[in-house]
């Protein structure tokens, strides 16, 4: 069963597990307090590693491997690609930032992150409810260490236990989901699973309940009311560049969990799963929106603002099926995807100028400490407000057609219920824009609290303007990344 | 590259680089390159005056090409009798109002001139756009640079009126929003609007359609009662803001009513014509009488402002050539007027530093050269004949009369509010002795405020005096368009 082919579909794979190893152990040698060669050597593997998926994705194939327990489809060869970008922008961003907080002692942080993306690299790949699951674990447990790696900071400590055992809790429900599935359908393998249910022997009520279960584990790690209570611990507590870590490219992955069993796998249960996710949307939208007025700290505030977000994810795929009618999914959950990948980008520049403008000993997280950032460096607060007015939905940032592209899905049956539905999210979208209004005048309306100097490799800000940039560049066209989620979708779905 | 490009991007290019290149310890060649900006990008829209055929009207200079192929977007640009004006008019404000923060704006000059030629290009792309999203993207995205202009040079109350300009007009148009969707699939994935106005639909249909246009128009227009947010915004915006919010962005609403509201949705236009009638005399009449009792000199413009657009949307929905003809000359001249009274505004505030009226008496005593321009542009604002003021309103009334004489009547009665509560502030303010050491010690104007304030003062004579080249060139728009709302679209 296992093959010579199957190898090769898991390269990209393979080459990180190995690479990991080897800079865990070429890591020992390095003495310099910036690690400099282990971070080189990182980026140089996920290059490496984003361009194979790259070019995988660019075949637009979709191959089995494993005895079909891991498939390899453009969809998921495209979110590895961006979650790999996605941690080396983060890498990037962060080095400095780590460093100065004494989080380089070791290279833990290259090398949990690694695994991080590994363990995304197998969620997105899976086609098993065992190596989905698999996938979940590594990412998360990497995640939490990841949490805690300052040891002596209270507020990471108490958010890495917050997580852990929330995490552990949301495992438990996803795993628990996934027995009764099997037990239903006889079969862990995610297509035996949807034949199973399209022959219509299996008692409806039994399916329903695991996937009450799986929905829930999902939620958690999207992050979607109301299981989203770790969400603001974590980011907030968590070391700013492990809380982009959280938050940035696990999204990508989660996504495609979401697309794997529930579209995947259990497609003919949609009418039932569009129901769960329409009340976590609900309360997302709401939850999300309303409690991040409230915040004074930034990093909180973009927890929240991230819940909300996730709900915007939710009213993409809620809409794919209408009475039993599957011609649109693709459009959905098209729109879904482009959605969460705008999301990730934004995500990325916004905790980028957070992180550069921390310094040794000073958390620039509380929103007051942006006051006049547009004095003390017109580029960073440039790229901020370009990320609050994407985050807002103002056209023509790219957080705009993100929405446009969800809200036309939602609208398409025409019925009361889809319309009523899409003014309540661009009414709630309509408070959101209230908070990132207010980061904006912050930065632009404020007198500054402090002159110091804004300082920041030339490496950095590179990245950094090429990322504000790409906010407004795809926002212009964002004609092309629109066809490749429609394209990768489509094909996803032939298969 | 087509004309309609050129006149949008030629300022967003050189705000671009302004925001990117500009220093504020070279504000003096910031100046003179957003001074260079503004009149080349005036000078690419003189040539769509020139070429144009005034006797079609099928939309002339069109670009279309494919933007954003999932969604059948397409960035279609064309312009017809209706809006060839407003191109001109955008271009040639934002002229005036670079040169007018030439010495008043004195910190980021890069980013104030910057957000003005880019503010400037998306209104032309407002009124170029025949696609209905990307009608829809530069309509928002002129909140952007205006939400910072209110906010980083404002006045002491700026965040506040920031915030409020900023969230009151996006409601309206997330519900907008709503709508164009809803047409998009409705036309089985179609965002032109020339598609959309041919499309049949039904009668509650269009009454919803009509009502989410009417939230995102009406807030902008601002229509009696949703015009708060205009008083609040004027008086702590920037001189410059105030020009252009209400010589330009005011019209974007009434604009969106012609090329929205009457023409997709003509039967429930038709239906809800009352209501429109109801608030337009709402505001005429009961925002004239609040103008009256105004204190400070911004307010007092702001509501006259929010009268006067009430001129244009009953002109609209009257439904006839004179109407509308009428309250498109009336947007016109008040894009001239309003501008010019802000700027007078704004010349007496950058001396005194106060816009409260009590604090003027007898201006014309120490600025014989100001008050002279100050009293045209008044004279103006209440409509006397011979000004810009005069002729849209005239056109409007005698339209009314035609449908109705008592709503001609009540209209007709505006002018006379009109009159008292300008005059009154320009006796307190202009007029008299001299009634403190502040006034006393004025200067009068100098040469390039002479400038600025002879450009506008040229423009309104001219429209009043002679307004055939306006009116000529939207004569056959106006009656195309009159003639498609006739026709009922339900199916």
């Amino acid at each position: 069963m296992i093959d010579k082919l199957s190898f090769v579909t898991v390269y990209p794979e393979v080459i990180l597990l190995v690479m990991a190893c080897v800079i865990a152990l070429f890591d020992l040698a390095v003495k310099s307090s910036g690690r400099t060669a282990t971070y080189i050597l990182t980026l140089l593997t996920l290059a490496v590693v984003a361009w194979m998926q790259a070019s995988d994705a660019s075949t637009g194939q979709t191959h089995y491997a494993f005895g079909k327990m891991v498939v390899s489809d453009p969809m998921g060869n495209w979110l590895k690609c961006f979650a790999t970008l996605a941690l080396m922008v983060t890498l990037v961003y962060g080095r400095a930032y780590a460093a100065a907080r004494d989080m380089l002692r070791g290279g833990e942080l290259f090398i949990l992150s690694l695994f991080a993306l590994l363990g995304m690299f197998v969620m997105i790949s899976g086609s098993n409810f065992l190596v989905i699951y698999m996938g979940i674990e590594l990412l998360t447990l990497s995640s939490y260490a990841m949490v805690a790696l300052r040891r002596d900071h209270a507020a990471s400590i108490e958010a890495a236990m917050k997580y852990f055992v929330l995490g552990a809790l949301a495992s438990g429900f996803l795993l628990y989901g996934m027995s009764m599935l099997y037990g239903a359908t006889g079969s862990l393998d995610l297509q035996e699973v949807l034949k199973a249910i399209q022959s219509g022997q299996v008692k409806h009520q039994v399916l329903v309940f695991g996937l009450v279960f799986i929905v829930a584990g999902l939620a958690f790690k999207l992050g979607v009311v109301p299981f989203h209570m770790w969400i603001p611990d974590v980011y907030q507590g968590a070391p700013t560049v492990v809380a982009l870590m959280v938050g940035g490219a696990p999204k990508l992955a989660a996504f495609a969990v979401v697309m794997r069993l529930l579209v995947e796998g259990m497609l003919p249960l949609a009418l039932d799963w569009q129901q769960m996710l329409t009340l976590l949307a609900i309360g997302s939208l709401a939850v999300g929106n309303l409690a991040a007025i409230a915040q004074t700290n930034l990093k909180r505030m973009l927890a929240f603002s991230t819940i909300s977000h996730m709900g915007f994810v939710l009213v993409g795929l809620l809409s794919g099926v209408v009475n039993t009618d599957t011609s649109a999914v693709g459009n959905g959950y098209s729109s879904s995807m482009f959605y969460v990948v705008t999301y990730v980008l934004t995500t990325l520049a916004s905790f980028g100028v957070i992180l550069l403008l921390s310094r040794e000993g000073f958390e620039s997280e509380e929103i007051a400490d942006f006051a006049g950032l547009n004095q003390r460096s017109p580029l960073y607060a440039g790229v901020m407000a370009l990320c609050m007015f994407s985050l807002a939905g103002i056209p023509p940032m790219v957080g705009f057609y993100a929405k446009l592209a969800v809200l036309q899905a939602l609208i398409a049956p025409g019925d009361a219920w889809h319309i009523g539905l899409a003014v309540y999210a661009v009414m709630m979208s309509l408070i959101g824009a209230f908070y990132y209004l207010r980061v904006v005048k912050v930065m632009y309306f404020d007198a500054p609290v402090s002159s110091a100097c804004v300082t920041a490799g030339m490496d950095v800000r590179a990245v950094l303007s090429l990322n504000g940039a790409l906010l407004l560049l795809v926002g212009l066209l964002p004609g092309g990344l629109m066809a490749l989620c429609a394209d990768a979708i489509v094909k996803m779905l032939a298969s | 590259m087509g004309l309609l490009s050129l006149a949008i991007w030629t300022p967003v290019l050189f705000g671009v680089v302004l925001l990117a290149l500009g220093r504020d310890d070279q504000a003096q060649a910031v100046r003179w390159i957003a001074l260079i900006g503004a009149v080349v990008s005036l000078l690419v829209t003189v040539p769509l005056y020139t070429q144009f055929d005034v006797s079609t009207a099928a939309m002339q200079f069109t670009e279309l090409s494919p933007w954003i192929e999932r969604f059948h977007v397409n960035y279609h640009l064309g312009i017809d009798g209706i809006s060839l004006w407003f191109v001109l008019l955008t271009a040639f404000i934002n002229v005036v109002v670079v040169i007018a923060g030439w010495e008043v704006i004195t910190s980021r000059v890069n980013q104030y001139m910057g957000a003005f030629l880019i503010l400037s290009g998306l209104m032309i792309g407002v009124f170029c756009a025949l696609d209905g999203m990307l009608f829809y993207v530069f309509f928002e995205a002129t909140l952007i640079p205006m939400y910072l202009i209110i906010g980083v040079w404002g006045g002491p109350n700026k965040i506040y009126a920031a915030f409020k300009f900023f969230l009151y007009t996006l409601l309206g148009s997330l519900l907008m929003l709503v709508a164009l969707i809803y047409l998009y699939l409705a036309s089985n994935g179609s965002f032109d609007l020339v598609v959309w106005q041919k499309m049949p639909l039904a009668a509650n249909v269009q009454s919803l359609l009509f009502f989410a246009f009417l939230a995102a128009f009406a807030v902008k227009v601002p229509m009696w009662p949703v015009h708060t947010w205009l008083p609040d915004v004027h008086v702590e915006a920037p001189t410059g803001g105030s020009a252009v919010l209400a010589a330009i962005m005011l019209k974007l609403g009434a604009y969106g009513f012609l090329r929205f509201s009457l023409p997709i949705t003509p039967d429930a236009s038709h239906e809800w014509a009352g209501l429109m009638i109801g608030l337009s005399l709402a505001a005429v009449i009961y925002v004239g009488l609040v103008t009256m009792v105004q204190k400070d000199m911004k307010k007092l413009v702001a509501y006259s402002s929010v009268a006067h657009m009430g001129f244009v949307t009953l002109g609209f929905f009257i439904f006839n050539s004179l109407g509308v003809a009428g309250g498109i000359v009336q947007m016109i001249s008040h894009g001239f007027v309003s501008a010019a009274m802000f700027l007078a505004i704004g010349v007496l505030y950058d001396r005194m530093h106060s816009r409260e009226i009590a604090s003027y008496g007898g201006v014309v005593n120490t600025m014989p050269k100001f008050a002279a321009f100050a009293m045209l542009f008044a004279m103006a604002n209440c409509g006397l004949p011979g000004t810009a003021g005069f002729v849209g309103e005239w056109m409007v009334i005698l339209g009314a009369v035609k449908v109705n004489f008592w709503v001609g009547f009540a209209a007709a009665s505006a002018l006379i509010f009109g009159a008292a509560y300008t005059l009154w502030m320009v006796k307190r303010v202009y007029l008299g002795p001299v009634t403190n050491e502040k006034v006393k010690n004025l200067k009068d104007i100098n040469a390039r405020e002479f400038f600025f304030l002879s450009l506008l003062a040229i423009a309104v004579l001219y429209l009043g005096l002679y307004p055939k080249p306006f009116t000529d060139v939207m004569d056959v728009s106006v009656t195309e368009l009159l003639k498609h709302v006739a026709i009922s679209k339900l199916p």
